[in-house]
């Protein structure tokens, strides 16, 4: 079983920042719900959990058919339930938003997937084997979501993970204000009950694999996400600690995470908020985010921007980091350009052309930069087709390869990552993967 | 400012608001402080024969968190000393001379224990008395409450004994336990009671532990039936009460209607004068919230009588009982559609799949395109905010389908929404009693009624 290094303390700076609801306000809040018909939250969750459903099962006092509701469309409902950005799909279509308080749709989630979880209640049992092996790459929410599917329909699941704990960005990547780690690894153990092994510390192409995977399973899944932080080529990089690294050490390894007085976040998405909210709740005495564009461009959510404000995380718009300031003591400043916004680019967006000679430093003691992921490196070695360098797949999410499938952010060429996508395609992948095993079986008879 | 005051058989008091014959009327500190707070009356917890009470005396219908939508109960009548409640009466009323202090009571079915207690009641000073025919629960298993009420002939021999004995006006109080209300009624006035009184409790088990399997309230293990009162009775109080007021025989008599069972706010009260109440008893809103809001009942019933040009509350009671009627008396041919506004619709869709699954199947889902959509027909990919926001579609009646039903209406969500319009009828008018006269095969023959409707151009898909 995968547990938590190091078990929350109560007064944890990045506790989770929302208090669970109890069982009163769950069932004032799920009583206010309308129930509505062909729900438009429902049409916007990407996983079209039957919200409504799960809701009246809240009020009427049947907490576990609410979360088998939730974990029928989501199996990944615990994470989802916290990580979602609600404002953006279930919550912003409330009907009750326009005039009133969209239902708290996310913690009512979290109301029943926790109700279970707490009570070691598993909704789902194991197939009944089919004699199909599938191997999964990558232990985020696309990988376990496939693997949990497969495992229901009872395919012999087994998910190849590089890091020491399964779970991907939701353990690893979502600051644990927003997802504690247990929520993860309970998620994970979920989904190893109903048969799937793991086997963790092995990474494709150095300690695993391809072709052997190939040869061994009947299908391959590759759910392996994004590659690094991207290099800002810039004099002095070699300072700048990566964002992503910097969440993880807040996660699992609080005691190796070294928090600057002044602290920069280079850029402006969700993961640079998260960035600078670690930085600002284990001390920080300023944050500053850089970004190159305006507050009307950045990438993060409107509501995460919001909580940067509140949580007095200072913005510095129209600034392209030109280089690190360093001596011998070490980081001193960044020094930026100003900006000028010219002609939309490639992105749809503005682009940022930095004056020359407006050059001017901005002091601090530690750079961290959150400027989004390359795509995954090892699609080439692999002979797979890309699509602007993200694995390309058809509609039954099977690669170039045959047999060969893949999901989550690595596929995303298209919209955003998130998680909850990443769950939707595993979900998807792993019906198609079903269909493909079911007619090869046929074709067995057959023969 | 709208007059209040009422004068109701000859019992005055400067608002239509009594307490009911129930807890709050338990005791002189209790009733103190009601007519501190604004009462304009009191009918006594009932007094009477010797009773002893149990534990777990209220269950409660709750119902979507909201809380005690009715009330049910095992209670007896007063299990305090006969001596000590009519002490006390005979106190507040000395102390509160502008109130109206009604006593309520029940004794064994003989002559002469109804005598002894109406004397005893009226060397106190109230100025009436109700006789208890209606508790369901106990005291009918001995022969009293509800099993007077249940048989009229019951009732007027009681009454006729206590009127007897009377020189204070006589109410009687009946229960909705019964098949026809109206036959109580008039064995009551038959024995020339001074006023009625309805509705008390209706018989009720309010529920079932789902944990333990045991009845709810939960007495030793044991439970039954019991008086159920609240705001969910309110219906089948102005039923009752219409009933009463549009009877021929009682309306002839214009003796006073005490109105009760679920008033809980002055809207209602207000809808039990117009259907013939003269004055108003309440309990289980009281039980709920105290006695304050005696202040909005007055307050809100006053500036809704200004508002009306209602000077007293007599101008209002029984104002709207000349509408009560019959279905065969219903115009058929008056029509009205349902209209959804979609500036105030939110698209919950409640309308739609009550219609289509259980009514008429005459409202569509409009897309953006004008087309009309089947629901559920977005793809397994499409999701976000804006694409279940913006290609929602829109709720619409089919006007030429609608019958009018009005169950759209009633399940719409947001006030003002959806609107039942009137539209010119598409035929004369007439009624079911004229047709049955004027051409009785067609209220007798599906075939004579096919004609009909042909000729009619009576389309029902």
């Amino acid at each position: 079983m995968f547990q938590h290094p190091r078990m929350t303390a109560r007064e944890e700076p990045l506790a989770e920042l929302l208090p669970p609801l109890t069982d009163h306000e769950a069932l004032v809040e799920a009583n206010r719900c309308l129930f509505c018909y062909d729900a438009p939250c429902t049409h916007a969750c990407p996983t079209h959990i039957d919200v409504p459903r799960f809701i009246k099962k809240i009020s009427t006092d049947n907490v576990i058919g609410s979360a088998a509701t939730i974990l029928d469309a989501n199996l990944l409902g615990a994470t989802c339930a916290r990580v979602c950005p609600v404002q953006e799909l279930c919550e912003g279509a409330c009907v009750l938003g326009a005039e009133h308080k969209p239902i708290m749709i996310g913690r009512l989630q979290r109301f029943a997937t926790d109700y279970v979880s707490a009570r070691g209640i598993d909704i789902f049992k194991p197939g009944l084997h089919t004699g199909k092996n599938v191997a999964v790459v990558g232990a985020g929410p696309a990988g376990l979501s496939c693997a949990g599917e497969l495992a229901k329909l009872g395919h012999r699941v087994t998910v190849f993970e590089k890091r020491p704990f399964p779970g991907g960005l939701s353990t690893y990547g979502i600051i644990s204000l927003r997802e504690p780690v247990p929520v993860s690894l309970a998620e994970v153990e979920s989904i190893r009950r109903l048969g799937v092994e793991f086997r963790t510390g092995l990474a494709l192409g150095q300690n695993l694999s391809f072709p052997d995977l190939q040869t061994e399973f009947d299908i391959v899944f590759l759910a392996v996400g994004l590659g690094a932080t991207p290099a800002l080529d810039i004099p002095g990089e070699e300072h700048i600690v990566d964002g992503l690294e910097y969440i993880e050490a807040s996660k699992m390894d609080r005691s190796s995470l070294h928090i600057g007085r002044h602290v920069i976040v280079i850029g402006a998405g969700n993961t640079a908020v998260d960035c600078a909210t670690v930085g600002r709740r284990l001390g920080a005495e300023r944050v500053t985010i850089v970004y190159r564009r305006t507050a009307d461009e950045m990438s993060a959510y409107p509501h995460e921007f919001e909580f940067a404000k509140a949580e007095g995380i200072e913005f510095r718009f129209l600034a392209q980091p030109t280089r690190v300031v360093a001596t011998i003591s070490g980081v001193a400043g960044l020094e930026c350009a100003s900006v000028s916004l010219g002609q939309s680019d490639g992105s749809g967006r503005p682009a940022p052309r930095p004056i020359p000679g407006s050059e001017f430093i901005i002091p601090a003691d530690q750079i961290v930069k959150a400027i989004g992921q390359e795509k995954w490196l090892s699609s080439g070695s692999l002979q797979l087709a890309t699509d602007r360098g993200f694995l390309r797949v058809n509609e039954e999410f099977e690669t170039s390869l045959p047999g060969v499938y893949a999901g989550g952010d690595a596929i995303r060429a298209h919209g955003s990552c998130s998680t909850v996508m990443a769950v939707q395609d595993g979900k998807l992948a792993a019906a198609a993967i079903h269909r493909s095993l079911a007619r090869n079986s046929d074709e067995e008879v057959a023969a | 400012m709208a007059d209040l005051r009422i004068d109701f058989a000859g019992i005055r008091s400067p608002n239509p608001f009594w307490l009911a014959s129930a807890p709050p009327s338990n005791s002189g500190a209790q009733v103190q402080k009601a007519f501190e707070a604004g009462w304009g009356g009191v009918v006594w917890k009932t007094i009477g024969a010797p009773v002893l009470n149990v534990s777990n005396r209220y269950g409660a219908w709750h119902y979507a968190g909201q809380r005690m939508l009715a009330i049910n109960n095992v209670e007896l009548i007063s299990d305090r000393p006969i001596d000590v409640n009519l002490r006390e009466i005979a106190e507040v009323k000395r102390n509160w001379p502008d109130r109206a202090v009604v006593v309520s009571a029940m004794v064994e079915s003989k002559p002469d224990a109804w005598a002894d207690i109406v004397r005893r009641i009226e060397d106190t000073g109230a100025d009436a008395i109700e006789l208890n025919y209606g508790c369901p629960h106990g005291m009918s298993e001995r022969g009293m409450g509800s099993a007077v009420g249940q048989v009229p002939e019951y009732c007027e021999q009681i009454t006729g004994w206590v009127k007897q004995a009377a020189r204070i006006p006589i109410i009687v109080k009946l229960t909705p336990n019964i098949t026809s209300i109206v036959s109580p009624a008039r064995a009551a006035l038959a024995a020339n009671a001074d006023a009625l009184s309805l509705i008390n409790t209706i018989n009720s088990i309010v529920g079932v532990d789902l944990d333990n399997l045991e009845i709810t309230p939960n007495i030793g293990g044991k439970g039954g039936h019991g008086g159920y009162a609240g705001p969910a009775v309110k219906p089948i109080a102005l039923n009752m009460l219409s009933a009463l007021g549009t009877d021929e025989i009682v309306s002839r008599s214009a003796v006073p209607i005490s109105g009760m069972g679920g008033i809980s706010n002055w809207k209602d009260a207000a809808e039990f004068l117009l259907l013939g109440a003269g004055s108003l008893q309440v309990c289980t809103a009281v039980m709920h919230y105290g006695f304050r809001i005696i202040e909005d009942l007055c307050d809100g019933l006053s500036r809704w009588m200004d508002s009306k040009g209602f000077r007293t509350v007599a101008e209002v009671t029984g104002r709207s009982l000349p509408r009560i009627s019959e279905f065969k008396n219903f115009d058929l041919a008056f029509r009205a559609v349902a209209r959804i506004n979609p500036e105030r619709c939110i698209k919950c869709n409640l309308c739609y799949v009550a219609c289509n699954d259980t009514a008429h199947q005459c409202i569509d889902l409009i897309a953006n395109d004008g087309s009309a959509v089947q629901p559920l027909s977005y793809g397994v990919r499409e999701n976000g905010k804006a694409s279940a926001v913006d290609s929602r579609p829109q709720p619409r009646v089919r006007e030429e389908d609608c019958v009018g039903c009005r169950l759209c209406y009633n399940v719409c969500p947001v006030e003002r929404c959806i609107e039942m319009v009137e539209l010119p009828p598409c035929r004369p008018s007439t009624t079911w009693d004229q047709l049955s006269k004027s051409e009785p095969a067609v209220t007798e023959d599906w075939e004579a009624m096919k004609n009909y409707r042909e000729e009619k151009g009576i389309h029902i898909h």
